[in-house]
């Protein structure tokens, strides 16, 4: 776009964000601090994720933006259009064809793979300010992996309702040493996080944190032996695709109680549904 | 040099008004604003002002503002300062937003529903880039219309409500309170504080909500629904004995669903946070959201450990014409009590400099 550098940022903070996400990328699941950017996006709308994809973000990459699981969701369609004007890269719906993944709320059905990035839009990476909001708290709880106030949530959770009663924000555990935010993805994508082949970078631009999980790494979700952890997700197969092993949308058909569940990722729904389609796409 | 007494206030104020005057009319060579361009092309300024200044009217709030030169908080003073002096000749019934003609619906809970989405006039997904283009008055493009669609358009309250999964209206047990008539008293009902945070500052208010989204009083919030548009004003004259329109308002209406664990009489259940503002306000309708439900923590059994959880702390700061009078009277004459305060200082000063010269 004419007046602006490509992917919007300038070079010189951009390799400042880079070197936030190297000092992340060696530290899996800490928190580093970076002078985040105001951006042409509101806070709280993608601007953590925006600054990390502009920042790895290169002319040949292809970019896949989801919110929600769908490509067609508005903010990603926005946040795609932006990309698209200020640095012209190639973008797609298919999961597969992706190099650069920018996300909010979800991780894509399909597997990724280890030529892939997966940005996470984060709204707070702080996982214990629910418990704790002061900041200089929780920097010197994670300095001393003092954790046992989210073990004790977790285990008042179990004492007064019987579960785990977190369904998404799911604290988990990075490489057996930091707790982090998943960002705002359902439970039922945690697991997908653990010793995924592709590198996993997370910005928060209002907070002004990046984090990031290096290839292969080991993420828990927390638990208890006696109460292991258990992903939530709607029972009834997808109403469009059948498909059982995915995360569902409810949607609303009429004013009567009537509903139907679609997968929220509708390029692995619409894969399923024409398979040969997709192949020549 | 003799001491002349500081006098001549009548004068230095028609003066400084005068200069004023003066000042708020600019430049003569420039056209002067007329109110029809404030109340058509500044809209959210015209909203603001009627929903702090409690007031309905377009066209006063955009003299309001010309009087203001832009200030909105001293244009919603004016408005506040002219209602008053308003007879109030009936009451109306309670505006019904299901019916509302809505120009704007949006909910983020589910992705599609009855009634269905619909963006509006919004500055969402818009890229914050200037556009210089407007510097230069192009007109704007031709906005694609499709065919009003005016049947009503269910709640999500009560989509969810069917299913028992959201907490139900309490009961309407008695005439609501009016912070106008009545002052605030505590504890105060839900319907005074929702009068008041309705009438509130949408800056204190914005900052309250936010502060509940970063730990200090979460509810885990979700936008079930907002929309924006018309509805109807409806009076019942006791001599009529049924209900006569009497006009239109556009509204913005906010309600949250929030997550509550439910206890051992109850199931698990949502709980809900309502904001509903004048005009076309919908960062000040979830603000107020937001900080209505933070202000149930104590009638929901929660620990009240933040600012936003304290109705007191809440309600006595929201109203901005009542926080900038006393925050700007500072600049009031405070000569006699200064002039105590000065001795007072002097004479502790002495007392230990006389007790250290003594040691």
């Amino acid at each position: 776009m004419k007046g602006y550098n490509f992917a919007y940022l300038d070079e010189q903070t951009k390799r400042m964000i880079r070197r936030a996400l190297l000092k992340a990328v060696a530290i899996p699941g800490h928190q580093v601090p970076f002078g985040s950017r105001e951006m042409p996006l509101p806070y709280g709308w993608g601007t953590g994720g925006i600054q990390v994809t502009a920042s790895v973000l290169g002319p040949d990459d292809t970019l896949k933006v989801i919110d929600q699981g769908a490509d067609d969701t508005t903010n990603a369609v926005s946040i795609r259009h932006f990309f698209a004007r200020t640095a012209g890269v190639r973008t797609t719906t298919h999961t597969a064809n992706a190099t650069v993944i920018q996300t909010r709320h979800r991780i894509p059905e399909e597997k990724l793979a280890e030529n892939q990035i997966i940005v996470y839009q984060v709204p707070q990476p702080e996982p214990l300010y629910r418990l704790e909001p002061s900041r200089v708290e929780t920097k010197r709880m994670h300095a001393l992996s003092d954790y046992g106030l989210m073990h004790v949530k977790l285990y008042e959770d179990v004492a007064r309702l019987g579960q785990i009663s977190i369904s998404y924000d799911y604290p988990v555990m990075v490489n057996g040493r930091y707790l982090m935010s998943p960002s705002p993805i359902p439970a039922f994508d945690n697991p997908k996080m653990h010793r995924m082949p592709a590198l996993q970078l997370f910005g928060a631009g209002r907070e002004k944190r990046i984090y990031a999980i290096p290839p292969w790494t080991d993420v828990r979700s927390l638990d208890f032996e006696d109460h292991p952890f258990r992903p939530i997700n709607a029972h009834q197969a997808c109403g469009l695709c059948g498909a059982l092993d995915t995360y569902k949308d409810e949607v609303i058909t009429d004013d009567r109680g009537g509903r139907m569940f679609i997968c929220s990722d509708t390029d692995h729904c619409e894969k399923r549904r024409s398979p040969e389609a997709d192949k020549a796409a | 040099m003799a001491y002349v007494a500081v006098k001549g206030g009548e004068r230095a104020i028609r003066n400084a008004h005068a200069w004023l005057a003066e000042e708020r009319r600019g430049d003569p060579a420039v056209a002067e604003l007329g109110l029809d361009q404030i109340r058509e092309q500044l809209g959210r300024a015209i909203d603001r002002v009627m929903a702090e200044g409690s007031l309905y009217d377009p066209d006063l709030a955009a003299l309001a503002i010309k009087q203001a030169q832009g200030d909105l908080i001293e244009a919603a003073f004016l408005l506040r300062a002219y209602r008053t002096t308003l007879p109030r000749f009936a009451h109306a019934r309670p505006i019904d937003t299901a019916s509302m003609r809505a120009a704007r619906r949006i909910s983020a809970i589910f992705k599609d529903l009855p009634g269905g989405q619909t963006l509006g006039p919004t500055y969402d997904y818009t890229h914050r880039l200037l556009d210089f283009e407007l510097a230069e008055n192009q007109p704007p493009p031709d906005a694609a219309r499709a065919r009003p669609d005016l049947s009503p358009i269910p709640r999500v309250p009560d989509i969810l409500g069917r299913e028992g999964l959201l907490e139900a209206d309490g009961p309407v047990d008695a005439e609501p309170g009016d912070l106008t008539r009545e002052p605030l008293s505590f504890p105060a009902g839900r319907d005074v504080r929702l009068q008041a945070l309705a009438r509130g500052d949408e800056g204190f208010l914005l900052a309250m909500g936010y502060s509940t989204q970063r730990g200090y009083g979460g509810s885990h919030p979700f936008a079930g629904e907002v929309r924006m548009g018309e509805v109807s004003v409806e009076i019942e004259p006791p001599e009529l004995g049924f209900a006569i329109d009497i006009g239109d308002l556009t509204v913005t209406e906010c309600q949250m669903v929030n997550q509550f664990k439910g206890s051992k009489t109850q199931l698990p259940q949502f709980t809900r946070g309502y904001g509903l503002v004048f005009g076309y306000s919908e960062r000040k309708a979830m603000s107020m959201a937001l900080v209505d439900r933070a202000m149930r923590a104590a009638e929901l059994g929660e620990d009240i450990t933040a600012p936003a959880q304290n109705p007191e702390f809440v309600l006595y700061h929201s109203d901005n014409i009542e926080a900038t009078g006393f925050v700007e009277h500072l600049k009031l004459p405070h000569y006699v009590d200064f002039q105590s305060e000065l001795q007072n200082v002097r004479r502790l000063r002495e007392a230990v400099e006389q007790r250290e010269a003594a040691e």
